[in-house]
């Protein structure tokens, strides 16, 4: 049986572990200097054979993504970090910056020396003000104390970071549509290629990662790929941050190895569904993941699982909901925000949120038409892997896995004007704040 | 127009990019400390500062949820109405703030006091439902607690403290922060709350309902016969 793991969060509990005092007292800086000391291309090779994969949601082998960074290029080369985090359920970056933007700050000048790039951004959604503060004071402290700017600690390499707010828009955590943003464009997507890793930022080289995957990088080059590895699958090898959010107990971030399964992190971490709640449907990486059921809890939290059983890891935010919430419900709401978040660039996102969003809203009113289903099936089949992004497509993730797994709701709506009596609506909220304290973890410490 | 100071400012924020352009967003974040929304003159402005036309830059602003084309009140206040927050009451929390205040999403208050708009996933699920006022979060509310809260501010009192982040003093100085600058008066900036860690000193789990620990494994899972309900609290 796995076991919840105490590495990226390790700080959490550390009252002052947000400051550069209680970052250096519990092991702060010493992958770092370590790092200065490597040659970058051993860097760059430790992380290849990491496995480590990102975080963001795709799950691109990491160290093959830098690798397609070119390594004579006579431009700048930047390193930025996505901290948009505008999934839905997803709330792990937001928590590792709060409670350690230490560690955010020493894996950028690990990668960046690596990659030897002497310039890197955190662009940070906008709504994410207190993250974005504590990090405006991690920097601050950082300069202020020789681990960010000229010389870093007497190794000669320079590295600055900006930390740069955005302004609201859930597209740009696409990456490319990130990097028009951060040019000050409307955040719209790229055609690709170019890669950003050949012509990102300014069209210059650009390593675009996830908070969370790069803060793997500081443990790979402490403790090393070995010990890396022996945490999660041969796949999904290492430890990973879970937003369990929904109908349960204790709604919240834990950590464990990848490859655990969502039954162990639910009931152990999360303390199960709420009384009188039995689970009915969860999107395992966030709603832009197909929808699962009770049938799937069993399901090892991994790449390769995850998909097997017909969903995506995604972000790992696990949304849980019981029998006692429509799912038609869930798809309006999920819609809606699809709908909103649509850059509008390409056609069939576009107009085909825009009738998803219609056509459920009308069947969860009562007045739902017979051929209703079928149009919705159809609209979902031509953004599935017609639009220009992966924001299309993941609107249609919800709508499948409830069309797949729940259709005799929508029937029932559409058959009666009415929910079936079971669902009853809202659970209230989480009850206070001590509901979300930790259970003792007995995990590894890093 | 910007002030003398805040044009200061924005020359500061500018020199920060590799490329100019670069400073528009935290540019348009500075205009609204000025204007609390994106108005046509803080467009033209931006416009000039960054050799842009005023069509560019009111593309890009026209874009972005957080910019704003219409005034707001002295405080944003942010209801999140997505399916995590949603489930644990999140659209009661803006349904009856909405009645309660008389104005819809983006409206704003007779006296300018506030703007209410519902949110979507603002990232703090943990915590549902969540309201942020200048986007300092408010976590686990419920309507009556929210609507304690929002007629603090119509008294024109200073917030409670959030749990997580500073009291918030407005949403000019959460502009200010979001353009770059850091604190607006660092004097006004109150203690930082961060909750919910037995670290943080956060009272104790009740002994039982939502929030209480499980002294054992209990599969609520979808057994018809498993332990649910009010074993949940041993
Ligand atoms: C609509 C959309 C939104 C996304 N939002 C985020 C985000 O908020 N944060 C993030 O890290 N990745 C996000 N991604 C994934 C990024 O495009 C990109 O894959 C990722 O940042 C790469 O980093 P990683 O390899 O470290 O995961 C999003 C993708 C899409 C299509
Ligand atoms: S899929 Fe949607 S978000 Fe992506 S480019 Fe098309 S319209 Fe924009």
């Amino acid at each position: 049986m796995a076991e919840p793991l105490k590495v990226i969060s390790k700080r959490w509990d550390v009252p002052d572990g947000h400051t550069l005092d209680g970052y250096l007292r519990t092991g702060g800086w010493v992958a770092g200097r370590a790092a200065l000391d490597m040659d970058p291309d051993a860097i760059l090779q430790m992380i290849k054979d990491s496995g480590l994969r990102g975080r963001g949601g795709a799950g691109f082998p990491m160290g093959v993504k830098w690798g397609f960074i070119p390594r004579d290029s006579d431009k700048p080369t930047y390193l930025v970090i996505n901290a948009d985090e505008g999934e839905p359920g997803t709330f792990k970056d937001r928590e590792m910056m709060e409670r350690d933007p230490h560690m955010l700050l020493e894996s950028m000048v690990i990668g960046a020396w690596a990659l030897k790039s002497n310039r890197g951004f955190i662009f940070i959604r906008g709504e994410y003000l207190w993250p974005g503060v504590r990090l405006e004071e991690a920097i601050a402290e950082a300069y202020a104390n020789g681990y960010l700017g000229k010389d870093i600690l007497g190794s000669g390499y320079d590295f600055d970071v900006t930390l740069h707010y955005a302004a609201g828009a859930y597209i740009c955590g696409e990456e490319t549509a990130l990097l028009d943003a951060l040019e000050g464009r409307r955040g719209q997507p790229r055609l690709r290629p170019p890669f950003p890793a050949v012509a990102g930022l300014y069209a210059c080289p650009t390593a675009l990662n996830n908070v969370e995957t790069v803060c793997n990088l500081g443990f790979i080059v402490e403790h090393g790929v070995d010990w890396y590895r022996s945490m999660g699958t041969e796949k999904s090898s290492g430890p990973k941050l879970f937003s369990v959010s929904g109908e349960v107990v204790r709604p919240g971030n834990y950590e464990w190895p990848l490859g655990t399964t969502a039954r162990q992190i639910l009931e152990e971490s999360a303390g199960g569904m709420l009384p009188g709640r039995r689970l009915k449907f969860w999107a395992p990486g966030g709603s832009s993941t197909p929808l699962l059921t009770a049938d799937h809890v069993d399901t090892p939290m991994d790449f390769e699982s995850i998909s097997a059983a017909g969903s995506l890891l995604g972000t790992t935010a696990m949304c849980m909901f019981s029998d006692k919430t429509s799912v038609v419900d869930a798809c309006l709401n999920w819609t809606r925000f699809y709908e909103h978040e649509s850059c509008g660039k390409c056609t069939p996102c576009r107009e085909g949120t825009f009738w998803m969003a219609q056509i459920l809203e009308r069947i969860l009113d009562g007045r739902g038409r017979s051929a209703d289903l079928d149009i919705l099936e159809q609209i979902c089949d031509q953004v599935l892997g017609r639009s220009f992004c992966a924001l299309g497509d993941g609107a249609t993730s919800p709508i499948f896995g409830a069309l797949k797994y729940f259709r005799d709701e929508f029937e029932h709506l559409i058959e009666h004007g009415r929910l079936p009596d079971d669902i009853e609506g809202h659970a209230g909220p989480v009850g206070d704040n001590s509901g979300r304290l930790r259970p003792a973890a007995s995990g590894r410490p890093a | 127009m910007l002030s003398a100071e805040l044009r200061e400012r924005a020359h500061e924020i500018i020199g920060r990019y590799p490329g100019a352009r670069s400073a528009l967003l935290p540019l348009l974040h500075l205009v609204q400390v000025q204007d609390g929304h994106v108005s046509d003159e803080g467009i033209a402005e931006c416009a000039q500062l960054l050799g842009l036309s005023k069509a560019e830059v009111a593309g890009v602003a026209t874009f972005y949820t957080m910019l704003k084309r219409e005034p707001m009140g002295r405080h944003l206040v942010s209801v999140c109405t997505n399916f995590s927050c949603k489930v644990r009451g999140g659209q009661e929390v803006f349904d009856r703030l909405s009645e309660h205040l008389g104005v819809g999403h983006d409206g704003t208050t007779g006296g300018g006091e506030l703007t209410l708009e519902h949110a979507e996933c603002l990232g703090n699920c943990e915590g549902a439902p969540v309201v942020t006022i200048d986007y300092y979060n408010y976590e686990c509310t419920d309507p009556d607690r929210a609507v304690e809260l929002v007629d603090g501010l119509m008294r024109g009192e200073a917030p409670p403290p959030p749990t997580r982040g500073y009291v918030p003093t407005g949403i000019r100085d959460a502009e200010y922060r979001l353009a770059g600058l850091g604190p607006r008066d660092p004097e006004a900036m109150g203690v930082a709350i961060t909750h919910a860690r037995a670290s943080d000193g956060a009272v104790p789990p009740p002994a039982s309902g939502p929030g209480a620990p499980r002294a054992t494994l209990v599969p609520s899972l979808g057994d018809e016969d498993g332990p649910t309900g009010d074993e949940g609290g041993s």
